[in-house]
Formats: structure tokens, sequence, C-alpha cells
């Protein structure tokens, strides 16, 4: 009896320990050696152009689709399947494309290709997250489904886009992601092409399920490409990683060869841990703190006046130089260093100065208005590495105004944002902005204009939103940066959020590849890397 | 006794419906908006977002979505998680890994806890004995955090002895850092109890008599001492198995091991209710049946026991 | 079974109605009695106590908590420095100076000040969940254990439930539900509600396998209660894996707040606490490794003299083990 029931459970434990091990078989690597190991994250979405919203996706999609334009690694656009893009009047646009370009599956790109496809991003009942890039296309609605009837194919080459008003940098956001073209195999079945999506850029998947989730997803070189991006390499393996610690520490130890980014803890370290291999350049990021106008306190002049006193309360140099370890540049705008038209000398800038002395005569002005009571706090996602610079950022304000200052830490990301997108914060909190497409119309429209999508803290401005609209007509780049500039100033006045610095594109490589660059937007350009 | 192991596998089913309830109400109740985050910073596409709710059946009242799951899974479809991949497909990429991993965590956990406990306990107060209480106290008090960046800069990339993270293979050799790590804070509670068990067993009057008997004292040690110290050691074995099946997050995501415990935590976070749920219902069956194992065990173990009386 | 001359029933008001009881000292009981009287009572736990007082391990283990005690309840017993006052960046991982004798946190920070007042948040973590758990958890095993059948299979797979949560979604969902009251109760409840099945499954277990000791048996064709039986004899000899999981488990405790701070769901930074101090200074563990290590080091003290402590408990408790000795 005894020995019966011994043998029975070991027959259970040995079924469980085989049926766990059998997944151990499969231990080859591939081989090909001319690959290039790069750092991402596991899509949120399918790899659907006008559904990709965020780096993971983003960085295999910008890297498989060749669309009108191409960002250089400064952020200058160049015509990639574009003949030429042209407007009189920044509202009637004509598009040539070049003939001869074909998706991977050997499909032809034609006008059709791009129409069909920004035609199915914007319309209502597809619920495409990318879906407002379309709005300024005549035609486009929120509410339900119609005919975008700005888009026109005049012939195989050849469409036009009427807008609904002037934009004038329309041209500089057609390399984002939303305005590639897509094959008819994507209209047929989307949600089994986003699996396995066809492109027509300098790379293709490997194979059918090249995508394995959690894990990485596998690109090689598309021989047909004949854009300004072609592959140096052979192909990329996109490593999906929860850390970037985990792929910090693959890359010491050479297992992987490009890593975007520096995880909190090697940022003192990296440096002298990977001597000439270290990247650090400027990128398109701005970070801010967004304290919202109806917030006790905080509302008309006297919500001005300690806007401007905590601005002035914070030592952004000293936070770079401890918690940054010098990686950040202290903000003296609303946009970025690495954006043609960026000033470091707009008229207002002060306030963005540390000046302990005026910080606390400004919050005396205010206290004079009413008296301040109560604790002032910013609140931040803990599960984004913020807490770091929050909480220095809350010291520095308690030290120089001597008030209760305090970081607010909300467990996810969705916790924090539905609690800003629902108004029912009740706390500063910290707001950030990748560029999409490199302008400085896209570090402002969005996010300061009445009623814009990421206007996180309900700001509006008559003469905020007049200047952006005499930029937006100007006919030269020159006029348009000129009135953005002067509607910063009105910004660094009102200060709806509080800028705070900009975001620097570190990151290393590996001892097995050379030529490695990080563009504007902190990404790497792949194209070019080459193994050793 | 089969008619008892008939009666603990239909005792699985009310821990089967308990479970998912209780998670599906606590993904529900857990505050922030998993479509809000979609959209980033970007600011909510008020138009997108309530076809997105509905797509994810999020605009139904929470007993309504409870039941749209349940009855998707008596249909062998357990949903789709946001990035459009079946969540079965999900399942079936990440448990063999962790349950490889847990195994071996379990393994090394025996091996090291029993053994160091066993000598312990029969040296009582001795050096050895409070050397390990010294090891297991900074094993403890260590967060697996910190033992787990530690390992991975020293035996990884100092020493190169392995790699430092976890590739989609997830192979023996890959996972014996991380298994390592993990098994950490359980030697501690198994050197413990093991220690602790045998103190107990060896003033026990069968050792004695055992003894009186001459038998030799590695025959005592090993047939009296050891066989009747290994209750509490079997049960505590198993519940660490069940807790390395779903809480090796952090070790998961240091070393970058596609495993259940990295992807349950990333779906937590996002809000993805289907994703959750299926994974714990997988957990609880998987649970149930180690229990299952464990109290056969103990008969093995001690032959007095007897179920199904 | 139901054989009334066992003592507890003759203590019943109904009884005295009925059968004629006559005075102890009338009795040839009395005789019995008075010897006991001048003898201090033989009860378990009694003779544990007396025993415990003679040994070093104790003292030694109850000074140490008393110093965390005392520290928890008056931190300004031992610093005067606020904690969370002039944190000046400048100071970021400072060495020691003067007042501040174990050095700087990364935030600047005195790490001395910290740790002495996160006692209090770190032992009260530590001792609720350990209540806690060790409460639920005994009765829930040692009922499944001892009385097994239905009561087993209730018990246990509601234990299952419970085990089956994950404790990282717990956490995120007490800590979030209960954003605005993120304390020491609510961080507890976080980490023991979900925890308690280990204890209640260990203790099942060994229960299993004391109930079928030759003493049960004998207890139980005395016609001694079934309830009794549990209390007196099951349970004191089964309790000893319960005592050394418990005593490990605090520190587990005190440290699970850690990794909970690590994930993003643990107590604001402002409340002191060992696990947060811990959890941030993880961020420079390669280039200022001390400011990990004190706090640490207090909880690695701390929880050595609740070990010590169980273990000389244990030793009392175990009537073998005393008589080796």
């Amino acid at each position: 009896m005894r020995l019966k029931k011994l043998s029975l459970v070991a027959v259970a434990i040995a079924a469980a320990v085989s049926l766990s091990l059998t997944g151990c078989a499969t231990g080859s690597n591939g081989g090909n050696d001319n690959i290039v190991s790069v750092n991402g994250s596991e899509p949120q979405n399918p790899l659907i152009t006008t559904n990709t919203n965020e780096v993971g996706g983003g960085l295999i999609v910008d890297n498989i689709y060749a669309g009108l334009v191409y960002y250089d690694a400064d952020g200058a656009p160049v015509n990639e399947m574009a003949e030429s893009i042209t407007s009189t009047d920044n509202t009637n646009w004509t598009i040539k494309i070049k003939s001869g370009w074909k998706f991977t599956n050997g499909e032809e790109v034609t006008a059709d290709s791009f129409v069909n496809a920004w035609k199915y991003g914007a319309l209502f009942s597809n619920a495409q997250l990318n879906s407002y890039f379309f709005d300024a296309i005549e035609g486009f609605s929120y509410e339900k489904d119609t005919e975008l009837t700005g888009l026109k194919v005049v012939s195989p080459t050849e469409f036009t886009v009427k807008l609904t008003s002037a934009q004038s940098d329309f041209p500089l956001r057609l390399g984002y992601t939303s305005f590639m073209p897509q094959p008819q195999a994507f209209f047929d079945d989307p949600k089994a092409f986003g699996e396995n999506p066809i492109g027509n850029g300098p790379y293709k998947l490997a194979a059918e399920g090249a995508w394995k989730h959690n894990v990485d997803i596998n690109l090689v070189k598309n021989p047909d490409y004949q854009g300004g991006r072609v592959a140096k390499n052979g192909g990329l393996k996109i490593v999906f990683y929860a850390t970037l610690d985990a792929a910090y520490a693959d890359l010491l130890a050479d297992n992987l060869d490009v890593l975007a980014g520096i995880p909190d803890a090697a940022l003192k370290t990296y440096k002298s841990d990977l001597g000439d291999r270290a990247v650090d350049q400027a990128a398109a990021i701005f970070q801010s703190i967004t304290i919202p106008g109806r917030l006790a306190h905080f509302s008309g002049e006297e919500g001005k006046l300690r806007r401007a006193a905590i601005s002035e309360a914070i030592n952004r140099q000293e936070i770079i130089d401890v918690i940054f370890n010098g990686t950040r540049k202290p903000a003296r705008d609303f946009t970025s260093p690495v954006i043609a038209g960026w000033s470091d000398s707009l008229e207002g800038a002060n306030v963005l100065d540390y000046n302990a002395e005026d910080a606390k005569a400004l919050w005396a002005k205010a206290d004079a208005i009413s008296k301040w009571s109560g604790k002032f706090e910013i609140g931040y996602n803990a599960d984004g590495g913020h807490q770091g610079w929050i909480d220095a950022v809350a010291n520095s304000i308690k030290n120089t105004l001597g008030i209760d200052a305090a970081g607010k830490a909300y467990p996810t990301f969705a916790e924090f944002r539905t609690d800003i997108t629902d108004k029912t914060i009740t706390a500063g909190f910290r707001t950030g902005w990748q560029a999409d497409y490199p302008a400085l119309a896209n570090f402002l429209a969005p996010l300061y204009q009445t009623g814009a999508g990421a206007n996180d803290g309900q700001y509006s401005s008559k003469e905020f939103d007049a200047l952006i609209a005499k930029g937006n007509a100007a006919t030269s780049l020159e006029d348009a940066n000129k009135a953005y500039q002067d509607a910063q100033v009105v910004l660094l006045k009102d200060l709806p959020a509080i800028p705070m610095w900009y975001g620097v594109a570190n990151g290393g490589y590996s001892t097995k590849v050379s030529d490695v660059k990080v563009g504007w937007n902190s990404v790497p350009v792949l194209h070019n890397i080459v193994k050793n | 006794m089969i008619g008892y192991i008939f009666k603990r596998i239909l005792q699985a089913l009310p821990v089967f419906f308990g479970t998912t309830l209780l998670i599906y109400f606590m993904v529900f109740a857990m505050p922030g908006d998993p479509i809000v985050a979609m959209f980033g910073d970007r600011g909510v596409n008020q138009a997108v977002y309530e076809q997105l709710r509905a797509q994810y059946h999020l605009d139904q009242p929470f007993i309504v979505q409870y039941f749209i799951y349940i009855g998707g899974i008596f249909q062998g479809d357990f949903g789709t998680s946001f990035s459009g991949q079946p969540v079965s497909e999900v399942l079936a990429a990440t448990f063999p890994v962790t349950i490889r991993l847990a195994l071996m965590a379990v393994f090394f956990e025996m091996l090291v806890g029993v053994g160091v406990g066993l000598v312990a306990g029969l040296r009582k107060g001795k050096l050895f004995d409070n050397s390990s209480l010294v090891m297991s106290l900074l094993l403890i008090s260590t967060p697996v955090f910190v033992i787990a960046f530690v390992f991975q800069f020293v035996f990884a990339i100092q020493l190169g002895w392995a790699k430092p993270t976890v590739s989609g293979d997830a192979g023996f050799t890959e996972l014996l850092l991380p298994a390592i790590v993990l098994s950490t804070l359980a030697v501690a509670y198994i050197v413990r109890l093991t220690r602790s068990s045998v103190i107990e067993t060896s003033g026990q009057d069968f050792v004695r008599t055992a003894y009186g008997k001459g038998l030799t004292r590695s025959r005592v040690v090993r047939v009296h001492i050891l066989r009747n110290s290994l209750i509490p050691v079997v049960t505590y074995l198993s519940i660490d198995f069940g807790v390395l099946l779903v809480g090796a997050t952090v070790t998961e995501g240091i070393f970058n091991v596609p495993g259940v415990g990295r992807t349950l935590y990333q779906a937590i976070i996002r809000g993805e209710g289907p994703t959750v749920v299926s994974f714990v219902t997988v957990m609880v069956l998987i649970y149930v049946a180690v229990n299952l194992l464990t109290d056969l065990l103990y008969a093995v173990l001690d032959p007095r026991i007897r179920y199904g009386k | 079974m139901a054989n009334n001359t066992s003592g507890g029933a003759m203590d019943r008001p109904a009884n005295r109605n009925e059968h004629y009881v006559a005075n102890l000292a009338d009795t040839a009981m009395a005789e019995i009695d008075a010897v006991r009287i001048s003898e201090k009572p033989t009860n378990l736990y009694l003779d544990a106590w007396r025993d415990l007082r003679k040994r070093p391990m104790f003292y030694i283990a109850g000074v140490l908590i008393i110093i965390a005690a005392v520290a928890a309840l008056f931190p300004g017993l031992f610093t005067q420095t606020a904690p969370n006052d002039m944190c000046l960046l400048a100071n970021s991982n400072g060495a020691p100076t003067d007042g501040h004798p174990l050095g700087f946190t990364r935030q600047g920070c005195d790490i001395y000040s910290r740790i002495v007042h996160g006692t209090s948040t770190s032992l009260s973590v530590g001792l609720i969940v350990t209540v806690m758990t060790m409460f639920i958890g005994v009765v829930f095993g040692a009922l499944a254990g001892f009385y097994g059948k239905w009561v087993d299979a209730l018990l246990s797979r509601a234990g299952d439930i419970f085990f089956a949560i994950p404790y990282i979604l717990a956490a995120v969902v007490i800590m979030s539900v209960f954003s605005d009251y993120r304390n020491v109760w609510v961080i507890s409840m976080a980490i023991g509600i979900f925890a308690w099945p280990s204890t209640a499954r260990v203790l099942r277990g060994e229960i299993l396998r004391v109930k079928q000791s030759d003493y049960v048996m004998a207890s139980t064709a005395l016609g001694v209660s079934r309830f009794k039986i549990l209390m007196r004899h099951v349970l004191p000899n089964s309790i000893a894996p319960v005592i050394a999981v418990t005593t490990i488990s605090l520190a587990a405790a005190i440290v699970a707040e850690a990794t909970l701070s690590f994930l993003g769901v643990g107590l604001p930074t402002s409340t002191m606490s060992w696990g947060n101090d811990i959890s941030q200074a993880q961020v420079d563990l390669r280039t200022a490794p001390q400011v990990l290590i004190w706090p640490s080091l207090a909880l690695s003290i701390t929880a050595l003299a609740f070990i010590m402590m169980g273990e000389a408990i244990r030793d009392a408790l175990d009537p073998k083990a005393r008589a080796q000795r």
C-alpha cells in the first residue's frame, strides 16, 4: 500500500516536471551574426500605423514602413516616398510620390495606399488611437463616420489634401507613424495584419510570427527598399525588456548591442562602465509640472504669483546634477533645443532661474491676496521611476518657501492619467512631452491651446491661441517660429506648466557594433549601425 | 483513496469560482481607467475612448463583465490582450517558463534548506547552528531586488559566469541565476523550519528507542529524524511553489524572464482584466493540484495519516 | 464523553440544585488539594514562563525589542534631528558629519534620524502583519487539520482562494482604493490579508501528524472533549513550525514593505520607514551602498531579536527540549 502511494506521488511529480521541461528543447539562436540587437518594449497595441502611439510599437513600425518623409538624426525632414509636397496657401497641399516602390509582399505603393490608410485611420468607427492626427483634414469628424473629403487621388503617383485651416507645419508631420501607407492586405483583415504587418520600409518582419510576444521581434533588411534609410546591417532583433536595468545588465555583458536609455541606478556609472561607447545627446523631450488653475490658491493673479514663486524655488541645476547626474538640461522655454526655432532668451525666461529671495517675495505677495494653507503636492505615477526627482523638487520648494511640500504617488499610470483627465486631481502633477514631429508647434498647440487634447491643466488664453493661429498661417518657417516664440512669452507669464528640463537621449552600445547615433527623438538611428 | 482524490478535485470548482470572482472584482475595483492610459500623455479622444470601452466590455456592470468572461472560458476563449494576442497563447508561452523556474528554485530550497537545517538542528547551539541563523537573517532582511541586482552584477557582469538576462528560450542554464535568487528567501524559512522540526523530533521517544536498539546515528537521522521532520518542510515547499508561480514579479523583471510574474504584473498595471484573471485561473488549478499532491505526500511520510475515512 | 463526572461539569450552577455536593473542606479531596495549593500549579504555560526567565537568549532578545519599542514610541529620546526637514541635495549620499552620525540619504536627509523615526512604522507593519497572519492562520489551520472532513474542505479551500490572489495585485488595489489613507494599517492589511494561508497550511500539516500520536489517542479514549484535546495536547505540540515561520515572517513583512515601495505601491515617501529607505537607496547601490546598509542593519537586528525571542519561547514550551537541557 505504501509503495503504491509513493509511486503514485512520484509519477505525478515526474509528469509535472517533464511537462514543464519539454520547453527546453529549443536552444539554438539563429546564428545570423549580422543582426543588431536593440532594446525595446512589448508593443501595447497591434502593429497598426494609425493605432501605434507608444514607443514600444513605434520603434518597430518606424523601421518597417516608409512614409512620405522621414526625419534625419537632427530632426530635419527628408523626402522618402515623396517626390514633392507643395502648397501656396498652407491649406491646399499637392503631394507627388515616387513610383516603383513596392510593399514587401510585392504590391505596388500608390497614392491610394496612402489615401486609404489615412481614411481608415480617421474613420470614427475604426476607433484608432491616432485618429486625431487627421483632424485638420477636411471632412474629419469626432462624432460620426464621415468621408475624408479633403483627400483626392489625382493619379497613382499624386494626391491632394485639403485642410480646414492653414497649417504651415503640415509637411513636417508627415513623417509620423500615422501617415504611413498600407497595402490591400491590411484592409482585408486589420486584426491579423497587426500581428504580421507588411510595410515598405528599410526592414521587414523576418517571417510570419516573427513577433514573439513579451520576448522579441526579428526584422531583416528589406532588399527592395529604395529610400534614404538603406540598412547597413542584416537585420534587427528588438528585445523586449521589462526594465531598463535588465537591458543595461545585458549591454554590460555584451549581450545586447544597442541600448537607448540608461536606468537611474547606472546614471552615475555608465560613462565609466562604457567609456566611449556611452551616448549622451540632446533630445526632443520636455518635462514640466502642471498646476491646474482650478486648485485653491492657484487661480487668477494669486495663481500666477504662486506658480512663479514655485518655479523660482526649484533649483533645477542642482537636482539635475545630483539626481540625474547631469544628464538633463535646465529648461529655458516650453520646447526643446533640438527643434529649429528654439530660443534660450525669451522675454521672461528668468522665471525659470533659481532665485530663493525672489521666490519668497512672490509667495508673500500671493499671501497678501489670500493666505496659503495646506500642503503642496506633486502627483506622479510610481511605475515610471519619477520618485527621485519629484521628491527632490518637493524638498527644494519646501526648503525655499518654508511650506509643506511632498510627492503624491499613484500606483499606476492608468490611475494617474484618469485622475488628470477626469479633473479630479487635487494637486500639481508631472507632465511630459515627447515630440511626434520636430516642430515648435508640436510642443505648444496640443498642450496649451484652449480645449486641446493634452491640455491637462485646462489652460485657456486668447492671446496664446491667436499667436498659434498666426504661426500656423505663416508662409515662411521663420515667420511661423517668431509667432510661436511670442506665444511662449505669454506662457512664461502664466506658467500653465512649469518647465523643468529637457530630456537627453542617453544610452550605449556593445563592442560588437559601431556607427551608433541617437536621433532627435531619442530613438537610435538603427539602419546606420554597422556590425563589426 | 481514489474517492478522496475525486472529492478534492470536485472541491476545485468552488475555489475556481471564488477566486475568479474575487480577482475580477479586484481588477474592477482598481482605480484608474486602462483605456485612458492607452492614450498616454496625449489626452483622450472621447469618440475612440467610448468605442474601446465597449470593445473590452468595460462599459458593462461588473457582474456582467464577469459572466461574459466566464462564459468565454467555458468555450475555450480566454479573451484577448490589449496587444491583440489571444490570452491562451500568452498563458501557453509563460507558464512553462515560470514552472521550470519555480521547480528549479524549489529544488535549491530543498537541497540547501533541508541540508543546512538538518545539520543545524542536530547541532543545536553550536557554531554551525548559529552561523546558519546569521546567514538566514542576512537573506531574510535583504529585499529580493537587492539580492537580484547584486547577484546579477557580480556573477553575470563581473565574473561572467552566467548571462545577466534570460532569452526567449529560457533554457535551464539561463534560469540558474534567477532560480537561486528566488530560492534565497525560502531557503531561510526552510532552514529554520527543518531545524525546529529536527530538534522537536530528536526529543521524541521513538528516536531514543531507535538509538536504544543500537541503530547507527546516520540511520536514525535518515530514517527516523529526517523523515518525521519533513511534514512542515514539505508543506512550506508546496506553498512556496505556489508563491513562485505568481509572485516572482521582481526577480522576473530584473532578469527579464518571459514568465508569469512579469507578464502578470504588466497586465495588472495596465488593468487588463481578462489577462489577469486567466493567469490566476490557471494558477488556482495548479495550486489545487499541488495541494492535493502535498496531502498525499503527508501520507507517505507518515503512514498513520489517512484520508477519506 | 457525555459522562458527567468530569471536573468541568460540576461547576455548572444547574447541577447544584440537582445533586448534593459536599463542601470541599469536608471531603477527602481537601487534603490533596491542600498539597497542591502550596506547590506551584503545573500549567504548561506557567512552566514555560518560569523556564523562559532562566534563559539568557530571552534577556538579550528582550532588551533589543524594548530598545526598538522605545525608539518607536519616543523617537525624540534618540535623536533631535527632524528626519524630513532640510534635506539638502548638497548632502546627497554624504559621509557622516557632526550631528549626523550615519551620513545622508540620496535626497540629503539624515540617515540616523530617518532610521529612528522609521522604527515605529516598520515595527508596526511587522507586528500587525505577524499577529494578523498568525491569528487567522492558527484558527483556520488548527480547525482544518484537527476536525478534517468538511471543516477541512471548507477552511482549506477558503485558504486556497486567498492564496491564489497575487499579492502585488492585492497591494495595488488596496493601496489605490485607500490612496488618501496610506498608513501602517492599510499596508499591513495589504501584506497580511493574503499571507495567512501559508501559516494555516503549515499548522494543518503538522496537526495531521500530531493528532495520530499516542497521547492524543489516550486522551480520546479517556473521554476528554475534542476541543480540549486540540487546545491542550495537539496545538502545543504542533506549534513549533508555526513559531519558526512566524518569527521569520515578521522580518519578511518589513522587507515586503520595501518591495512594495520598490514597485511603487508602498507608503508615501514622506512616511519614514526602513522599507522605504531601502527601496530608495537601491538606485545608488553601486555608488553609495552604505545608504542601503544602515536601514537593512536596523531591520536585521530587529529580526534577530524576534527570532531569538521565538526560539526561546519555543524551547520553553517544548517539555522535551527542556528535559534535554
